[in-house]
């Protein structure tokens, strides 16, 4: 019985494993392509190359018109670290407001927010879009990331959320103390929120990262390219000559949300798991 | 003044930076796009008041849109209920009480952390070629597979591959719910003698409906949107011969390419006027299907 047991368990372990490993696949051949050289890329079937070679890498990494890959990169992270700074300190604010403090008005303005959740970006891109090219933003990093300093209704509900399960008698013994709501957000409520933080710099990390729609609109100097528009722009003009350099680069692009998933994993799943909005 | 007045200035101080990015970013500018709607603005000169003819021009005129929204709509239909069914499988296939549940979560989850970027699509353009990896795969069972992306019947499938493939996060929020369940009912059920197409037909399938229906319309609205695979994967045109114009895609290639500002406002609209009633009317079914354990408060 217990053999049964083990045998079809062994199985059933092998069969996910196996299966997980077929929805890899993809990944695996990027990468294993881009380790391969030129000519071994389409005839070479195995995953594991029988030569590899780094000059995908260094040929990729030298970039085009005189721009390195590099280049590409700081772009991006830039870009993601004034996002991540903009939207956690601007939606800790509002939660702060509405989870903790009473004020005229703020059950309409709780439900005006969770309304703009649903909201197609569509309805808005075009206006905000003549804004930003009247005030002469249009191929600044601006439109990418003065935006993020006034909140996001998701990240507020989903900080909102968390700040109601810490206990009120902390505030209560903090005012005692003569601490004023600034002081109570900034030693009490912004500590203790640290989780919905991090999941909420995460989830911007992950979202800034891969919005290749705001940067191809608003970008379009070579200099300011981000990682996504460098890609494109590699695959636009190497195209089918030099698959291997395409691949050896859209391996690197994928590098950052892998390492901040793995790091972050935890207040990941979490953060699916318990409003399972983005993703 | 007195701490009432001083607790509502603290409120609205806190608020503050959402309220002006409510006002400037999205409530200003979805005003606006409703006036340019009704005009014609090349961001050159200033708008011009058409009325209603860009709205008229969409349904008699544009024929790219009618590909657009018949391929919309295709993508939507078959990606969406195709990526849950998949997502809940692999779900209830995980959620057994296994070990190593977390590795397991984690590989069927970077799919979906990866699908949205630039990367993958590029990926995809070559897996499905003519002469890619999926052919080659298919070749072994001795099926000759088309041309996928450079040929108009099939370019729409694979976009919706891609789609199914990043089923990660459903997964996630169904492995959630599944845990939910009171194991109780199933052990009641094993001792009425049910099978398991039994337990999961009336057990796992009602209780969990209402994920199920949180899952749908997210991924419903989110699907309508899909951007950056189309653009990628056809080059940004939407080819082969319309095959993958997507709604956003197209609305782009208006506002952007041909700088036809509020013919795209217009767009935007009827977008979000088509995801309206389809989110609209899965609400309205909702109560028909969606069942909730403590009564639905």
């Amino acid at each position: 019985m217990t053999i049964r047991n083990n045998t079809k368990s062994l199985l059933l372990h092998a069969f996910i494993l196996g299966f997980g490993l077929l929805m890899l696949y993809p990944v695996l051949w990027l990468i294993s392509s881009s380790l391969k050289p030129t000519t071994m890329i389409f005839t070479d079937k195995s995953l594991w190359p029988s030569v590899i070679t780094f000059e995908h890498y260094s040929d990729g990494w030298s970039g085009l018109r005189n721009i390195q890959f590099g280049r590409f990169f700081l772009n991006s992270i830039f870009i993601c670290v004034v996002a991540i700074i903009g939207v956690v300190v601007s939606s800790a604010m509002a939660a702060f407001a509405f989870a903790r403090i009473d004020f005229p008005l703020k059950k309409l303005w709780f439900a005006v927010m969770l309304g703009t959740i649903m909201l197609p970006g569509h309805v808005t891109l075009i206006p905000q879009y003549i804004i930003f090219h009247q005030v002469n933003w249009v191929d600044t990093f601006l439109p990418l990331t003065v935006p993020k300093f006034f909140a996001e209704a998701f990240y507020v509900f989903l900080i909102v959320q968390f700040i109601r399960g810490i206990p009120r008698e902390l505030d209560e013994s903090a005012k005692i103390d003569g601490c004023g709501w600034f002081m109570l957000f900034m030693r009490i409520i912004l500590p203790l929120c640290a989780p919905a933080l991090i999941t909420t710099a995460i989830f911007t990390f992950m979202g800034t990262w891969d919005d290749f729609f705001g940067q191809l609109i608003y970008l379009s100097d070579i200099k300011k390219f981000t990682v996504p528009l460098g890609l494109r722009l590699f695959l636009d003009s190497s195209g089918n000559s030099n698959w291997g350099a395409v691949f050896a680069m859209s391996v690197l692009s994928i590098v950052p949300s892998l390492i901040v998933f793995f790091a972050g994993q935890r207040y990941f799943t979490q953060g699916i798991a318990t409003s399972g909005l983005k993703g | 003044m007195t701490e009432k007045y001083r607790n509502y200035l603290a409120g609205y101080a806190f608020l503050l930076p959402w309220l002006i990015g409510f006002f400037a970013l999205t409530l200003g500018p979805i005003v606006a796009s409703f006036y340019l709607s009704f005009t014609r603005y090349d961001l050159l000169t200033s708008p011009q008041w058409i009325g209603t003819k860009n709205y008229v021009d969409m349904f008699t005129d544009d024929y790219r849109l009618k590909d657009s929204i018949w391929v919309t709509i295709k993508y939507v239909f078959l990606s969406v209920p195709v990526r849950l069914s998949f997502a809940l499988a692999i779900a209830m296939l995980l959620n057994q009480g296994l070990r190593l549940l977390n590795l397991y979560r984690t590989i069927y989850y970077i799919p979906s952390l990866l699908g949205g970027s630039v990367a993958i699509s590029v990926l995809w353009k070559q897996v499905f070629d003519k002469e890619g990896v999926f052919n080659q795969g298919l070749g072994l069972f001795g099926i000759d597979g088309p041309a996928w992306i450079s040929n108009p019947h099939y370019a729409i499938y694979s976009l919706i591959g891609l789609s199914v493939w990043q089923f990660g996060a459903v997964m996630i929020i169904f492995l959630a719910g599944l845990k939910q369940i009171p194991v109780e009912l199933y052990e009641a059920a094993t001792v009425d003698g049910a099978g398991k197409f039994r337990k999961f037909a009336k057990i796992t399938l009602p209780l969990l409906t209402p994920v199920i229906f949180f899952n749908l319309t997210i991924t419903l609205i989110q699907s309508f949107q899909t951007f950056t695979k189309a653009f990628i994967i056809s080059g940004g045109n939407g080819g082969p011969i319309n095959s993958t114009l997507l709604y956003s895609l197209y609305l782009y290639i208006k506002g952007f390419t041909f700088l036809d500002m509020g013919y795209a406002s217009a767009m935007a609209w009827v977008l979000l006027l088509i995801i309206a009633v389809f989110t609209g009317l899965l609400f309205l079914s909702s109560r028909y299907w969606v069942f909730y354990s403590d009564g639905g408060k």
